[in-house]
């Protein structure tokens, strides 16, 4: 948050079909909203059209399901591109909804190169935290790296990656893990953009962060400092960046899904504006607040509504607007943020002296850490060392929760739909851009090209990372408890 | 007289990478005493049957958050019962709305746990569901 402007209320959205999503953006950006999120089902984050066999059951339920450009001209109907930041939570497959995003903003006569928004398309957290990698490690890093060389060429306002610790800390790390794997995370990523030939200036300032918003008002806020202190040091120190833009951490909040309760639902909508307050007042450049019944469901439009105006009332009434870091002089939050700081630096130090956070990942190091710690909270949990309102004290007996529902109807259409495009599209054309985005992929040429090529043909998502894995083979983990 | 461990197999159906709380329960069973297996994630109904099968567990527990329960975990009691697996008892944890717990239960699920449980819970669940199956 800066005094001359204000953060972005970007809510996190996403369900069913591309029509009933692209509903929800029109509504939200309706209600106020400054940037569109796009959350994506599951069968697209595993790179699975939805006509997969493993998409059964799954199509549409935790985000919008997109198989095809087909699709994602439908998702964006209506909202311009060209004028309106857009961010997509997508990691194993950015770079194929990246490239069906670009299509997309082509067709709608956007340039390029006035683009705005953000694609997650941070790998290494998956493999930390949430889970949700196709590839293994050096091959999703060459993609990863293909996308800061194409947006640094053609995209230059739009951010590359959004390195994250918002999952991190859902998977249960403490705030000092989320920071620091977070920023080692971004370590690993520069030292990658550099030994690829990029001078670090023309990718650095388009890094951009993200970071949980959760209950510890106080640690919260010390973290974000923390953030940026510990980032500005490592760009120039450890990188020697010259421009103030590589050495400026910029971040996306989200306040913290997994304080939430399924217990007497209305506490969350406070849990939440607190949540926000601290990730206003720590600085943040967007954000996304949570909704009443995300223990339940995803959220109806009127959790999602009330969740906007959290962050409109904090913005237009509250006051906290009219000073950048005013908790800074603090002796508490002063001392607080040297403390996560020091806490952030001896697990960097720990996983340097491991190799770098690949080889750390391979150990299974973080993974270890997140586990412990998550253990250790639960635990204190069901002692009542910890208390929460509604669930360990204070509980009444609870009344059912009208939610959101998605059935399999979505399901159904898409397979429609997915008949209809591979009838309607050049099956010849498709599959010679699948095989040379196999021969590209062999090679080490950049594979946005011949993605945005594979994607122009509707050739489906499902076919783009099945050709993408043939090459690269697939990650499986040690199972860590 | 020697009494024989309780055997469960954690596991992760479908798409869902969420396993904090799979393997939080995990530690905690193991914690009380028990033999528990986690399988890992993105099993299929059938991955998950045929392990309880070779592990011959006494308990599967089922987590998830993705919404595809109610057609992941009918699909598993149908293969359990195929396999003939009819005394394992299968519970559920995740985001599951108050309203598919009754066709979860009619489908054979012996309980389902929302967000919140306690662990204790699960642990003294699982002990009396066992006990009741020694007679």
């Amino acid at each position: 948050m800066y005094r001359a402007r204000r953060w972005t209320m970007r809510q996190f959205a996403g369900f069913g079909s591309a029509q009933d999503t692209n509903q929800r953006f029109r509504y939200l950006l309706s209600q106020g909203q400054t940037g569109v999120s796009v959350a994506f089902d599951l069968p697209t984050l595993m790179g699975y059209d939805s006509d997969d066999a493993l998409a059964e059951g799954e199509v549409g339920k935790c985000g919008v399901a997109i198989s095809s450009l087909a699709d994602m001209e439908l998702l964006f109907d209506r909202i311009p591109l060209g004028g309106i930041s857009t961010s997509m939570t997508i990691n194993s497959p950015a770079a194929i909804i990246w490239a069906m995003y670009l299509a997309v903003a082509e067709k709608q006569g956007a340039d390029w190169s006035t683009l705005t928004g953000t694609l997650q398309n941070d790998i290494l957290k998956e493999y930390i935290a949430q889970k949700e990698y196709i590839y293994p490690p050096n091959p999703s890093m060459r993609l990863v790296i293909d996308t800061f060389e194409f947006g640094a060429r053609h995209t230059p306002k739009f951010n590359a990656i959004s390195i994250s610790g918002y999952h991190i800390r859902e998977a249960g790390s403490t705030a000092i893990q989320e920071l620091a794997f977070t920023l080692r995370d971004a370590i690993e990523y520069v030292e990658w953009g550099v030994r690829r030939g990029l001078a670090v200036d023309d990718f650095a300032p388009r890094l951009s962060f993200f970071f949980n918003a959760h209950n510890d008002f106080f640690e919260e806020i010390a973290k974000y400092r923390a953030a940026r202190r510990m980032w500005h040091r490592i760009m120039t120190e450890r990188f020697h960046a010259k421009s103030p833009r590589s050495r400026a951490l910029r971040f996306h909040a989200q306040t913290a899904g997994c304080s939430l309760t399924a217990q007497q639902p209305y506490n969350n909508v406070v849990r939440t504006a607190l949540q926000a307050l601290a990730a206003v007042m720590g600085g943040t450049q967007s954000l996304h607040t949570n909704s009443l019944d995300e223990a339940w469901a995803l959220p109806t439009e009127f959790a999602a509504t009330l969740a906007l105006r959290t962050q409109q009332i904090l913005a237009n009434e509250s006051g906290v607007t009219s000073v950048a870091d005013p908790f800074g002089g603090s002796y508490f939050v002063e001392s607080l943020t040297n403390e996560v700081e020091q806490g952030a630096w001896e697990y960097i130090r720990k996983i340097d002296g491991m190799g770098g956070m690949i080889p750390a990942i391979g150990r299974g190091y973080p993974q270890k850490e997140i586990a412990d710690a998550s253990y250790r909270y639960q635990t204190a949990v069901d002692r009542r060392e910890k208390i929460i309102v509604g669930v360990n004290e204070f509980k009444v007996g609870e009344k059912p929760l009208e939610t959101l529902r998605i059935d399999e109807s979505v399901r159904q259409s898409q397979i429609g739909r997915l008949r209809a495009l591979r009838a309607s599209r050049s099956n010849e054309e498709a599959h010679r851009r699948l095989s040379a985005l196999r021969k590209a992929a062999e090679g080490t040429d950049n594979l946005m090209p011949p993605i945005y090529d594979a994607v122009k043909s509707y050739a489906t998502l499902g076919e783009i990372c099945a050709a993408l894995r043939d090459v690269f083979g697939t990650h499986e983990e040690a199972a860590v408890t | 007289m020697h009494e024989k461990r309780i055997r469960v197999l954690i596991a992760k159906p479908g798409l869902d990478g969420h396993d904090r709380g799979a393997k939080i329960i995990a530690r905690a069973l193991r914690d009380a005493g028990m033999e528990v297996i986690y399988t890992g994630l993105r099993q299929t109904p059938e991955m998950i049957a045929s392990a309880a099968v070779q592990e011959d567990v006494d308990v599967i527990g089922l987590s998830i958050l993705s919404g595809a329960h109610s057609t992941l975990a009918p699909q598993l009691m149908k293969l359990l019962k195929e396999k003939g697996m009819t005394d394992v008892t299968v519970l559920l944890g995740g985001t599951i709305p108050d309203a598919d717990i009754p066709a979860l239960k009619q489908a054979g699920i012996a309980e389902i746990f929302l967000p919140g449980t306690s662990t204790q819970d699960i642990v003294d669940f699982v002990r009396r569901s066992a006990a009741n199956k020694t007679c």
